[in-house]
């Protein structure tokens, strides 16, 4: 029995072989869709919203927002506004001129560009303060990423301890079927001209961001682009073979584990005034720098699994399927 | 006034946030809040940057060994800058899923319907 007519307007083509097909079969044939707790909820909500709107109390409150609350909360808000910006520019007109240096604010940089190569072996100077002088801000940053993965897990990931259902799976599987049976030649043929480009990019901004602008986040963020430009050029099944939810997890780990001891074995020698055997390198060659590289590296794959984990978990409830 | 002209770019700055302020307060739909919140975070990033440029000089990437400071912009606020982004996008990333769930939850993104549904809700419980 057919339950939802998708209304293709293409001829019908041989459905490519494979075990997905099969559930996907099971779960058309079945007749309890209708009365699955997606469209139970959705029910009750209207509902809902149709009594809340209808009872008097409520009818009441909202002549009252819109005569009262509204106007007062409108004037307030215009006048905040306003104040604000004006506020803001009345500071702007005191603080010292657009491009002309100030003194005062260059007391700190002297140091670092002064003897930021010597100490740090970089010859990219945001690169050294970034993950030699303020490594342990950086450090933050990272955690920071990984925790907001883990919150988007939390709030989406789709399985059957969580809100979704099976039910809730069918849709999912349903528009995957269909982008997988009539994806766009435009989109692919492009991403497969762009992707290996990209990819090579990305590797490149990574490893060269102590002797050239870039570094571990915008690499990174260049790498995870290219993994979701795959997914969504040529469906999920291409990156499940490269990233799992078991090897994010594993990426994170290792990434952040490594940061953690590298930056603590230099913390403890700075600190005790022991002699740091980590060799600096040549300034200008791509190993040098001492620790810059592998912590751009760490860093760069926390961001790369973290962009592609977003959009995963934003798409279809999981990163790299549910195994 | 002849001040707030040469820093027009960071007068700029000040309207894009006063501009995404002015979103977060008058827009009840969450995503066009959320949409604010990320101008707000762009006038930031602008302001800093900008607080950070010296006329006539390069980026921070030593070359041919020159190290003084007069050759050189101010490298600090890219370094806050880094830090800004990267939290921007992990609250961007943890508000959207909230958005997602409570779209889930009430079938609607109006913040007023929102409140009310929750209240008759939880009288009803």
């Amino acid at each position: 029995m057919k339950i939802f007519d998708l209304n293709f307007d293409v001829e019908e083509e041989p459905i490519p072989d494979g075990e997905d097909h099969d559930l996907l079969e099971n779960i058309m044939d079945g007749e309890e869709v209708h009365d699955s707790p997606r469209e139970k909820v959705k029910t009750e909500n209207e509902y809902y919203r149709n009594y809340v709107r209808s009872t008097q109390w409520v009818q009441k409150l909202i002549r009252t927002e819109n005569k009262g609350f509204n106007v007062f909360y409108f004037s307030v808000a215009v006048v905040s506004c306003v104040l604000l910006i004006g506020m803001l520019l009345f500071t702007i007109s005191y603080l010292p001129r657009y491009g002309v240096e100030n003194p005062e604010s260059t007391l700190v940089v002297k140091r670092y560009v002064e003897n930021g190569l010597q100490e740090t072996g970089a010859v990219n100077i945001i690169s050294g303060i970034i993950l030699d002088y303020r490594a342990f801000d950086t450090l933050g940053e990272s955690h920071v990423l990984f925790t907001a993965l883990m919150c988007v897990t939390v709030l989406l990931l789709r399985d059957s301890k969580n809100m979704r259902t099976q039910y809730e799976d069918f849709y999912t599987i349903r528009d995957e079927k269909y982008h997988e049976l009539y994806r766009e030649s435009i989109m692919k043929f492009v991403a497969a001209v762009l992707l290996p480009c990209l990819l090579l990019y990305g590797a490149y901004v990574l490893l060269n961001g102590q002797i050239s602008p870039g570094g571990g986040f915008s690499g990174g963020a260049v790498l995870g682009s290219g993994l979701i430009i795959c997914a969504a050029a040529f469906g999920f099944r291409s990156t499940d073979r490269v990233i799992t939810r078991k090897t994010a997890n594993l990426i994170a780990f290792f990434s952040l584990g490594f940061y953690s001891f590298a930056k603590g074995y230099v913390f403890f020698t700075g600190a005790n005034g022991l002699e740091n055997h980590i060799p600096k390198g040549t300034p200008g060659a791509i190993l040098s720098g001492g620790l810059i590289l592998p912590l751009d590296i760490a860093v760069g794959l926390v961001v790369a699994t973290t962009m592609f984990g977003f959009y995963s978990l934003f798409r279809r409830g999981s990163i790299g399927g549910n195994k | 006034m002849e001040n707030l002209i040469a820093n027009s770019t960071e007068a700029v700055a000040v309207i894009l946030f006063g501009i995404g302020f002015t979103m977060l307060l008058f827009h009840r739909n969450l995503f066009r809040k959320l949409i604010g919140l990320n101008v707000m975070d762009t006038g930031v990033f602008l302001f800093l940057a900008s607080m950070g440029y010296i006329e006539g000089r390069k980026a921070p990437i030593i070359v041919n060994g020159v190290q003084s400071t007069e050759a050189y912009i101010n490298p600090l606020p890219a370094s806050l800058v880094l830090t800004g982004i990267v939290v921007s996008v992990s609250v961007t990333a943890i508000m959207l899923s909230l958005t997602v769930r409570l779209y889930m939850r009430y079938h609607t993104l109006n913040l007023d319907e929102i409140y009310r549904m929750a209240d008759h809700l939880e009288d009803d419980r």
